[in-house]
């Protein structure tokens, strides 16, 4: 087991090193630097801009430069924040995107698989279509409809029920005040709550139809005992599997999120680096993302292991 | 188990007392399709959005473009709202933007960006991913496994960060968004396509075809492709709501289609903007994607039930 | 005797389905007593299954029951899921026919064993390990302690379906409710099983409900038997009654569509070939090596086929009989040409056959034809049975018109026993039956000279089972071809065979005239897979020396497997370069590879 996940995460490195490179040569096909708005100052000047970023030299070295810096967690100066290293920016920002996104996993997690379990339990009866329903309406509505829409109903508005103030700020983040979060969390949990909820059901109905169910519901076990021990860790599984994706599409939506409630992570870094050309913090930027998302995919397929033990780890 | 087979031997002799012309699971497919009230009203739903847009400049005498300083983020005549600031006349029925133009016109135009992408850019994806999931499910072995490995570490990566990228680079060029997107969602198809292609691989069938000395390009040709339609036309269905979510969210970014010309993101990016002041803005382009998308899903679960019915 | 531990009256079962309802039981009525074993014996689709998971409330969401079961006087039927579950399980237990997918992949045999003890008897984690070692040793699985530990896909199919039956028997139950527990397993490993239901009736007192489709397994184990079909009980009766006088016409037809070893009557094997007739396939050391992975890097060759030899003359029929891994179907795509052999010869009417060149295989498409075991599978199922069955034609025979081929299409219809209006339906529209005829059309459309038919009566029923075979002779007889029958079911073989060849694990271990081989077995192995098979007839199934092996086949990747029957030559190292048993002709035309003395075998 132990020598499985360390060749697996010795098989994510060329990864990583890949998406680098691709990112790294991409944004240099980009026509136009960072600094064309600099236009107007003398040559020399200019020149000596490139020198001190090193944009004067082939490409190539421009290239080695930067793995190097790399392997030493030296992700290099923003071109456009001027005084910071990305290193100090995404350093900032990393821990509020992180809690944002972690809290949006384990909400969508917990409620999707509670959801989906439930639908097929009462599979074609109202509540399944009721879950349903919600949950199509979760993977339609963009997150930037409902983030708007909640803002309006329990910030501007700021709901009354039953006397009781509902309220919430619409925006920033207060240094991660659990009132400042609720919304962006919910806005970025809604849709893969929603898909987790559609693909658990659908496993669930699978698996419910398996003839060890029917084995285990012979054997007089109480309806709790077989779906906790018979049904759900073979019901899991395609969950397990999608946990990768679902990452990097909870990362696309913090994108959003962030932009939309004013949320200082690193995905408005990004979209802000990515208006401006600021190729440093952009590559930065992916970069990190890119890491978590294999980091997560790793966690995914030794928890597939894990779960089932046809899964062999010899090869 | 049995009860399925024994159902299905029941239905075969109903049928053979019936009639000797064969059913095909195509015409099958058809009749539980149509049978799905959900589905066919999709289906009637999304043709009128569809002929409406294509008839854009017929319906309405306004452009999309014009702008009317008169009547600058006006509410429809018929908004229940009676605290708006001003009411548009006339057949301005969704209201009027911040600069004076008619949003019923607007969210047509929208419509055809948003669609015209939605359907290119699947189209793209279905290309590679038919292609690409057919060599290696074909070819199998070694080169399946390169193959599709290849199509794992894709498939972990933020793709949606390469998009932007691209849109940063190349200057928002609008043909780009198609193949910048269709790009991304072929993995999917790829996968379905290859996973099929595998197990008709091992088919008796297949077999009895090359005893019976059928050669490998009318295998695959009379075979392999009419058994790997019916799932690749449910994940195109599928596709084509997620293309439009994701054209929707780049012009919310700012990276997707530029002014004057719209698209349903665009439209929904500005009525976010003015939400407080001029909600029309953000509830007809918003409600009118939605239901877009509402419609394409539950075709795809339609065909999905209709040409696998294992009574889901 | 006392009341009856399970009375069943007016039982009726419906379902629900897209296109309206299947009545699936129809008030069906019986009672079990104290320590009786009850047969329930059906064809596919008979409701024998429904039946009992109605009985203990396991009916598929869209089935309903109604009628009265009573289990020691109290109603059960309609219960609650609670009140049910003290019952099921612990007083009534349930033993499903796949052994594979009835047990759960992820939970290990102890805990899946051990959890009814716990959850009906709240026993101590120890004391319950206890108990499921005693039930383990009942049902004889070597090793218990270590099985314990083991996940399913660990285990034999054998070994699984004994695993199964301790799990149900664990918490001492006094039904037991077997649904066609033996079926997916071999002939000698259902031998085992049946033996072990056996002793559990006999010393543990248990009622025992066996639903099984085969009449010499219902002989050799009930006490009574129900005869059921399309939902009805046509003939109930003691077990002697239904086989010596059966009353109903369809229990008889039920008797005489079951193959029996001991004779051949009912279908008439085509006279034997002419002793000139010329040999027309000839296979010498004819092997098929797959390469497995053992490890990250590493590869075995899993021998398949192992230098495998005969000829064939014309209008010859051989039988080759093997349990699953036998190499049997990898045999008979190895001598068509569908999967590349690693070596020796195959030589069709003179020409060396060679996957590589294309105008070989042109020519042996023309003559050798296969039926398939599963006729859905074999049938795309978005063509026509008339473009299924041209398919040969215009694939070899390209210079034929149109109406030419719709025409033969038509011709063979009629002969195969299908109507050739149909010509345009599809293979879902017909029965199992049905479309394994248009197989069988498909294969004889361009009159080949060698027809193999792999398995190809086996997912059939029993008495759909007959008609083929009979198709099959027929046709056989009106065009002189040659036949290659593959089949697990020795009876089967026994009625088309004119020579009969055993494999086991890739190599012949016998090889002889049909009569030889029925009559007078050499080898252990064939001797024991005749023993196996059961007899449609209580008197011979009482009379037979039960077996009591526990042994397992061993894996076929180890080198030792093939030296099972010869163990003095063994060298017990599993990578070791073992000895090959030789085939010895211990009579004129009767090979038997080299083997121990049986006595003296373990």
């Amino acid at each position: 087991m132990l020598s499985y996940a360390i060749r697996r995460f010795l098989g994510a490195l060329p990864t990583l090193f890949i998406i680098v490179t691709f990112a790294f040569f991409m944004m240099r096909l980009a026509p136009g630097g960072p600094f064309d708005s600099n236009r107007h100052l003398p040559p020399e000047i200019e020149h000596n801009i490139e020198a001190a970023y090193n944009l004067d030299k082939p490409v190539y070295e421009q290239y080695l430069i930067y793995l190097g810096k790399l392997a030493r967690f030296d992700l290099g100066p923003s071109y456009k924040t001027k005084d910071f290293t990305v290193a100090e920016l995404i350093g900032e920002g990393l821990p509020v995107s992180a809690r944002l996104g972690l809290s949006a996993m384990v909400i969508a997690i917990a409620f999707g698989v509670a959801l989906g379990t439930a639908a097929a339990l009462n599979q074609n009866h109202s509540g399944d279509y009721g879950i349903m329903v919600f949950a199509m309406v979760g993977i339609t509505i963009p997150t930037f409809v409902t983030a708007p829409i909640l803002t309006l109903i329990f910030g501007v508005y700021g709901l009354q029920l039953f006397g009781f103030d509902l309220s919430l700020p619409v925006g920033g983040w207060n240094g991660g005040a659990l009132r400042n979060m609720i919304l962006p969390v919910i806005v970025l949990a809604l849709p893969q709550l929603a898909i987790i909820a559609r693909l658990v059901r659908g496993s669930t109905i699978e698996v419910l139809r398996s003839n060890y169910v029917l084995t285990a519901k012979a054997k007089g076990l109480p309806a709790y005992l077989v779906i906790l021990r018979h049904v759900m860790p073979a019901s899991l599984l395609p969950l397990v599997s999608y946990l990768g994706p679902a990452v990097a599409s909870l990362l696309t939506g913090s994108l959003v999120v962030e932009q939309i409630f004013g949320i200082p992570g690193i995905g408005r870094y990004f979209i802000q680096a990515a208006l401006n050309r600021d190729y440093t913090l952009m590559l930065g930027v992916v970069i990190v993302y890119a890491a978590f998302v294999i980091a997560l995919n790793l966690v995914a397929d030794l928890l597939y292991a894990v779960l089932d033990p046809r899964v062999s780890y010899k090869r | 188990m049995s009860i399925v087979s024994h159902s299905a031997d029941n239905a075969a002799a109903i049928i053979a007392a019936r009639d000797l012309s064969g059913r095909s699971l195509w015409v099958d497919a058809r009749r539980r399709l149509f049978s799905n009230r959900a589905a066919v009203a999709s289906m009637i739903g999304l043709t009128v959005v569809g002929l409406m847009a294509l008839l854009a400049p017929a319906l309405s005498p306004y452009g999309f473009a014009t702008q009317d300083w008169n009547v600058v983020s006006c509410a429809p005549p018929w908004w229940p709202d009676s605290s708006v600031m001003c009411r548009a006349g006339g057949a301005h029925w969704f209201g009027t933007d911040a600069v004076g133009r008619d949003l019923f016109v607007r969210v047509l135009y929208g419509a055809r960006v948003s669609l015209a992408v939605g359907f290119v850019a699947t189209l793209v994806s279905l290309a590679i991913g038919v292609v690409y999931g057919a060599m290696a499910g074909y070819a199998g072995g070694t080169i399946d496994g390169l193959m599709m490995r290849f199509v794992d570490l894709l498939y972990s990566l933020p793709f949606i960060f390469f998009v932007i990228i691209l849109m940063v680079v190349f200057h928002r060029n609008f043909f780009l968004l198609f193949v910048a997107i269709g790009a991304v969602e072929w993995l999917t198809m790829a996968r379905i396509v290859r996973g099929q292609t595998l197990s008709l691989k091992q088919k008796e069938f297949i077999e009895a075809a090359r005893a019976a000395g059928v050669g490998s390009a009318a295998i695959v040709f009379r075979h392999v492709i009419p058994n790997l339609l019916g799932p690749v036309v449910v994940y195109v269905t599928l596709t084509i709501p997620d293309v439009i979510l994701a054209e929707s969210f780049l012009s919310f970014l700012g990276l997707g289609v530029q002014e004057p010309l719209t698209s349903w993101g665009v439209l929904i990016a500005d009525g976010a903007n003015q939400m407080e002041i001029a909600p029309w803005l953000l509830v007809f382009p918003a409600g009118i994607m939605a239901a877009a998308l509402f419609c394409f899903n539950f075709i795809g679960d339609g065909l999905r039930d209709a040409l696998d019915p294992k009574d889901r | 005797m006392s009341e009856p531990i399970l009375q069943v009256r007016d039982l009726d079962v419906r379902f629900r389905i897209h296109d309206g309802n299947i009545h699936a039981v129809k008030h069906v009525s019986f009672d079990i007593d104290e320590g009786e074993c009850l047969g329930v014996v059906g064809e596919s689709g008979s409701g024998k299954s429904q039946l009992f998971l109605a009985t203990i409330g396991l009916l598929a969401q869209n089935g309903t029951a109604s009628g009265s079961v009573r289990y020691r006087g109290d109603e059960i039927l309609g219960l609650p899921e609670w009140r049910l579950n003290r019952l099921c399980g612990s007083r009534i237990a349930m033993v499903f026919q796949d052994p594979l997918t009835s047990l759960t992949p992820h939970m290990t045999l102890g805990t899946q064993i051990m959890e009814g003890l716990r959850s009906h008897h709240h026993l101590p984690r120890d004391v319950a390990e206890q108990r499921a070692l005693e039930i383990l040793e009942i049902v004889r699985i070597p090793e218990a302690k270590r099985r314990m530990r083991q996940y399913p896909h660990e285990l034999s199919g054998g070994m699984r379906q004994r695993a199964m039956i301790a799990m149900a028997t664990v918490c001492g139950p006094d039904l037991l409710i077997a649904d066609e527990p033996t079926t997916a397993l071999d002939v000698t490993v259902q031998a085992q099983i049946l033996e072990i239901m056996r002793e559990l009736k006999t010393e543990l007192k248990t009622s025992v409900v066996m639903i099984s489709h085969d009449m010499g397994v219902i002989a050799g184990i009930a006490d009574r038997v129900l005869v059921m079909r399309e939902g009805d009980v046509v003939e109930s009766g003691p077990v002697d009654d239904i086989f010596y006088r059966p009353r109903h016409p369809y229990t008889k037809e039920l008797l005489d569509a079951m193959p029996r070893l001991e004779n051949n009557e009912g279908v008439q094997t085509c006279a034997a070939p002419a002793a000139d007739a010329p040999n027309i396939l000839e296979v010498s050391d004819l092997a098929v090596h797959f390469p497995v992975h053992i490890g990250p890097t590493a590869t075995k060759a899993l021998r398949a086929v192992d230098s495998v030899s005969f000829t064939l003359r014309q209008g010859e029929t051989l039988g080759v009989v093997g349990e699953s891994g036998s190499g049997k179907s990898t045999l008979a795509r190895a001598i068509l040409q569908l999967l590349p052999k690693t070596g020796g010869t195959v030589v069709w009417m003179g020409n060396h056959l060679d996957a590589h060149k294309r105008d070989d295989l042109r020519r042996l498409r023309r003559d050798l034809q296969i039926v398939f075991q599963d006729p859905l599978a074999s049938l795309d199922p978005r063509r026509t049975i008339g473009q299924s069955i041209a398919e040969p034609l215009q694939s070899l025979m390209p210079m034929l018109t149109r109406d030419e081929v719709s025409a033969r299409v038509r011709a063979i219809m009629t002969k195969v026993g299908l109507d050739p209006a149909w010509i345009n339906r599809y293979p879902h529209e017909f029965s199992g039956g049905q479309n394994q005829r248009v197989g069988v059309a498909r294969a004889m459309i361009i009159e080949p000279k060698l027809v193999i038919c792999d398995e190809a009566v086996s997912a059939l029923d029993v008495s759909i089972q007959a008609q083929i075979v009979k198709l099959i002779a027929d046709l056989q007889s009106q065009t002189g071809m040659s036949l290659i029958f593959i089949s697990h079911d020795l009876a089967i073989v026994r009625q088309l065979a004119h020579r009969v060849m055993v494999l086991f694990l890739g190599r012949v271990v016998e090889f002889a005239d049909s009569e030889m081989i029925y009559s007078n077995p050499r080898h252990p192995y064939t001797k024991t897979l005749l023993a196996a098979v059961p007899v449609p007839d209580p008197a011979i199934e009482r009379a037979k020396l039960h077996l009591k092996l526990t042994e397992d086949v061993p894996s076929p990747l180890d080198s030792r497997a093939q030296l099972m029957f010869l163990k003095s030559r063994l060298i017990d190292d599993p990578d070791a370069e073992q000895y090959r048993p030789r085939l010895v002709e211990v009579a004129p035309g009767h090979l038997v590879a080299e083997h121990d003395d049986v006595t003296s075998a373990a």
